[in-house]
Formats: structure tokens, sequence, C-alpha cells
């Protein structure tokens, strides 16, 4: 039970970030969410790839039959972290624009497109 | 160095390095950039045209990235490990409708930008877009699935809100990336998922693997939900007038094709990935969405005035209409395999028939607001005395888009009406009443901006836009003069691709 802990957590780092998504009107909290789903989604895949005992990947550093932590989800979250620094700029970038033509950040106020 | 075989992967490495050269060429001189961007778009066209050409005669084409010959798609212990492209028939045809898109938004976008209103970044967006398409479109991995989806989110979204100097762009665009991010984290979660329990990435890997456990069907609802979200599907659809309304026409166009590729990539999971373990129940919750999206939008075209954001409704409606199609094929294809295919075909013809046939419509919008200045129904009127022919590419956009019999939209659209009739004739009956509600708004938008008295003179509109609008037109004509050409020899082997060729997808990445 206790090696599920790590799963656990992203859940509900995943489950904060919507909550955080759907009822925080603060545009800025609204990327702090999607932020928050982001680092739980990542937190699970490096916690796919844990294998207990197991050492860094790097073979020509590793002793023979040493077990080793799966290399594959590393390179994925290291991949999904710069995509994500990509999206939060934007949206951030958004964010500016949005704040210096309304002078507000509530989302429930700048808002000019309905339906 | 043999092209043929290199072919698929060039095709995404040519539009991506000549998005970023883009910029550069523009700060020398503005005609070098059009000169590059005419060469770039040649040569992607050609190389994604020779790739379908080679899939339509040869056979699915795989490319593996570092090995050491593209065909190598499995390493020494028979696993595939490496990045796999695999494109099929459907691919192709998917990218195919990109090339077509993209040199027609290509060719309006040459008149319709001004210099200095952000037109080397709107051309610079668009190619990337185009990149991020045809790597959704080709790819035989999950990963890369996921990390083209996000190239296509950033590129559409910056397409949308570039023109910062107005406050709806960016408002619509920031809509859109909080939908877009959130969709693509969800389909990262399904991958990790399906990662943590097959240790595996390739799509043709995970298929042969794949029980339909629990966390199966979990992966499959996060892969539903964040894909159904970019293609803009009722109830997940509140970004998509928004983003339609306020990108430039060009960029629209290459939007409502990104809404295809989620399509496409919604389609790959439920048949080539999940194929094996397929549900009934799944398909019934395609088709429910289908019927929901395309009655919810047709209800919200009517209430629009302006003419962008109707229109923008109209093509959320279609997205309605794919999702009918496709839906009732993976509902009935198991035991009735003939009228299964029949769907499947109206729901990928429908694709192509709705990326011409929109397209002509948001351009027609776009010239409109170029000549007249505003595009709110209430304050046009009489642009048909000025504007000849946009007025006639309206009128056959609206008509294809309603399902009038001799355009384009009515041949697909039969298609789906016939099977869905034979699934429940309520379904057939709902998505008529959808066709019809779209053509009393268009004939309402029709009449409200064309015909009447002129209000005032509209400028003319450039000669360049009217050959891209004229060019779907006559793709408009042709699709539903000769459907069952392109039925025969473009749709069937797409369609055949998503069931029949599923062992065949198999085969080609695992070899056995």
């Amino acid at each position: 039970m206790i090696g599920n802990a790590p799963f656990v957590v992203c859940m509900v780092l995943v489950l904060l970030g919507l909550w955080a998504l759907l009822f925080r009107r603060n545009l800025i909290k609204v990327v702090i969410g999607i932020k928050i789903i982001e680092n739980g989604v990542n937190l699970y895949l490096v916690a796919t790839g844990y294998v207990r005992g197991g050492i860094v990947p790097i073979y020509t550093y590793a002793p023979p039959d040493a077990a080793m932590v799966l290399p594959t989800p590393q390179a994925l979250t290291l991949t999904s972290i710069v995509i994500g620094l990509a999206t939060t700029a934007l949206m951030l970038a958004f964010v500016v624009v949005i704040h210096r033509h309304k002078k507000t950040l509530d989302g429930r106020k700048v808002t000019e497109l309905s339906g | 160095m043999n092209l043929t075989a290199h072919a698929p992967i060039l095709a995404v490495a040519v539009p991506l390095l000549g998005a970023f050269a883009l910029p550069l060429w523009a700060k020398l001189h503005t005609s070098l950039r059009d000169l590059w961007l005419v060469l770039v778009a040649g040569v992607t066209g050609a190389l994604t045209v020779l790739v379908a050409v080679q899939v339509y005669t040869v056979g699915i084409q795989v490319y593996t990235l570092g090995a050491a010959w593209p065909l190598d798609t499995l390493a020494p212990g028979g696993f595939p490990i490496r990045i796999i492209l695999t494109v099929d028939a459907l691919s192709a045809f998917l990218g195919l409708i990109t090339v077509l898109v993209a040199v027609v938004g290509f060719s309006y976008a040459w008149r319709y930008l001004n210099e200095d209103e952000g037109k080397t970044l709107a051309l610079t967006l668009g190619t990337l877009l185009w990149a991020g398409m045809l790597g959704m479109a080709f790819t035989g991995d999950l990963f890369n699935l996921f990390v083209f989806f996000e190239v296509t989110s950033i590129a559409a979204c910056g397409l949308v809100g570039y023109r910062t100097w107005a406050s709806r762009g960016p408002e619509a665009a920031f809509k859109t990336m909080v939908m877009y991010t959130v969709g693509g984290l969800f389909v990262l979660l399904a991958i990790a998922l399906l990662y943590g329990e097959y240790g595996a990435l390739n799509l043709a890997y995970l298929a042969r693997q794949i029980s339909g456990s629990v966390v199966d069907r979990i992966a499959l609802g996060l892969l539903l939900g964040g894909l159904l979200m970019k293609a803009g599907a009722v109830p997940l659809h509140m970004w998509a007038p928004d983003a339609y309304g306020e990108a430039p026409a060009q960029a629209v166009i290459l939007l409502v094709a990104n809404t295809q590729i989620s399509l496409y990539a919604l389609f790959r999971v439920l048949f080539t990935l999940y194929g094996g373990v397929a549900d009934p129940a799944i398909g019934w919750l395609v088709v429910s969405l289908g019927t929901l999206t395309l009655l919810v939008a047709a209800l919200m075209a009517v209430v629009q005035m302006d003419l962008g954001r109707l229109v923008a409704f109209g093509a959320v409606s279609q997205i309605g209409y794919m999702l009918l199609g496709v839906g009732v094929g993976l509902t009935v294809i198991a035991a009735r395999p003939a009228y299964g295919l029949v769907a499947i075909q109206g729901g990928i013809f429908h694709m192509l028939n709705d990326a011409v046939a929109i397209g002509l419509l948001f351009l027609a919008v776009g010239a409109v607001e170029k000549a007249a200045g505003n595009r709110n129904l209430a304050n046009l009127g009489g642009l048909g005395h000025d504007l000849t022919w946009t007025t006639g590419f309206f009128l056959l956009g609206s008509l294809a888009l309603a399902g009038i019999p001799p355009l384009n939209g009515f041949a697909s659209k039969l298609m789906i009406y016939q099977s869905s009739f034979l699934l429940s004739p309520i379904l057939s009956a709902l998505a008529i009443l959808a066709s019809i509600l779209l053509l009393a708004v268009f004939v309402k938008a029709f009449q409200g901006a064309f015909l009447g008295p002129r209000l005032r003179k509209a400028e003319p509109v450039p000669v360049s836009m009217l050959v891209a609008m004229g060019v779907l037109a006559l793709g408009v004509l042709a699709l539903g003069l000769f459907p069952e050409l392109v039925v025969r020899h473009l749709v069937a082997p797409a369609a055949d691709a998503l069931w029949k060729g599923r062992d065949l997808y198999l085969q080609a990445v695992l070899g056995r």
C-alpha cells in the first residue's frame, strides 16, 4: 500500500489543480492551477519509472547486474517540462495583454466573448 | 539518399525548420520571406503528396528515427524502442487535407494580411501549425502524439492571439490555451498510465498488448476527453467560436484542419489502439456526443449576430457529423461490417468536405470584413452589389455546408444519414434537423449581409484572395459532382485503414 503513495499524491495534485481551474476567477491562479496539474502528471511519470533500489541509468558507471530506474519516463518528463514552460509563458503573456487592456484579472469581468 | 524512404520525416522537418527561418528572411526583406514561404510550402506539399502516393500504391510507410535503415523498426530484442513514424491511408488522407488548407490559406494571406499588422508572425505560426499537424498525422507513437499536440496548441493559440493591440484576440487565445493545455495534460496522463502498465509508447506495440483492464479504460476516458477538448465537441466547445471568431481568416481554416487532426488522433486511438477490445458502449458515447454537438451548435448559430461567430458555430456542428459517422461505424462494425464501413467512410469523407466548404465560408467572411470594415449583421447589407464573386462563394459554401444536393456536403451527409438511420432513425432525423437549421441560419446571414439596398461602397477584394476562394469553390463543386471517384480512390482506403487495416498497421511496425 505504501508503495502506491506517490501515485496517490500525484492524483491529489491533479485534482487540486482542476479545482483551482474550475473555481478560481483570477487568471493568474488559473495558470497556477494548470501548472499544478502538470506537475502532478510529471511526478506520476517519474514515479512509474522508479525501480526499488535502482540506481541512475548510466551503463558505463553502473556496477554489473545492478538494477536501474527506467530512463524513458525521465526523458519524457524532461520533454514535458520544456513544453510546459512554453505553454505557461504563452498563457502568462496573454494574461499580461488582457490586463493591459482591461486593468483587471478577474475572469468574470474581462470577458467580452460569450456563448 | 533514398528520398522516398525519408519523405515522412522530411515532410514534418521541412515546415518546422522553414517556420523558424521565416522571420530571419523577413529581417532582410519581405519579398525574400514570401519567396522562402513559397519554397517551403512547395517542398512540404510535394513531400506529403509523395508519401501519400506511396501509401496509396505500395502500402503503409514506416520510418524509424535514429536507426541504421528507416525500416528497422525493431531493436535487437524484437521490441520497438525508437521513435517510429507510421503513415497509413488515413494519415496520408489527413496530410493531404492539411496541404490543401495550408496552400490555400497562405495564398489568401498574401494580400489579406497587412505588413504592419504582424504578417511575418502570422505566416511563421501558420507554418509551425502545419508542421505540428503533419507530425500528429504521421506519428506512430503516443508520446510524439502529445508533443505534436502541444506544438499545434501553441502555434494555434499564437495565431488566435497575436494581434495584441485588440483585446478580444488575446482573450479568446487565453481561453483556447487553457482548454488545449488541460486537454494535452489529460492525454499525457493517459500516456503515463499506459506506459506504467505496458512499459511501451509505440502505438502498434501497445495495440497488441492492450487487455481492456480498468487502467486501460481510465486511460481511454482521459484520451477521449483530451482529444475531444481539442476537437471542439460539445460540451467542450466553448473555446471554438471565440477562437474562430477572433483569429484572422487564413488562420481559421488552419484551426479547422487542426480540429480534424485531433479527430484523426481520436479515431486512431479508438480503432487502432483500442480496436482489439472494442466496446459498443464507447461507440454509443461517441454517437451521442456527435449528435449533441451537431444539434447544440446549430441551435447556437441561430442566435448569432456576428457573421464570424455564426459561421464558427456552423463549423462546430460539422465536427458533430464526423463524430456521428465514425461513432455509428464503431458501434456496428463488429456486427455488420458492410454498413459500419459506409458510416466510417461518410465521417471521413465529411472531413475533406468540411475543410473545403467551411474554409470557403471563413475566407468569404474574411473578405467581407476587409471590404466592409465590420462583420456585424446589424450593420451589413447590400454587399452583393460590389462583391459579386465573394457573394457567390459565400452562397456556394453555405449551401454545401447545409447539404444541398449537387454540392459536396450532401455527398458525405447522405452516407452519414443512411448509416445512422439503420442504427436508429432518431439519429438521422436529428442530423437532418440540424442541417435544416443550418440552412435557415445561412439564408438569414446571406440575406442580411449580401442582399438589400447598398448601404455604403465596399472596397474591392484583392485578386489573390478571390483565387484562393475560387480553388475551394471548385473543390466544393468537383467533390459534389464526382463523389464516387473520391470515395473509391481516397476515402475507402482511409476507412479500410481504420478497421480492416488494423492488422496491417501492427504488422508494418512489429513485422509479424
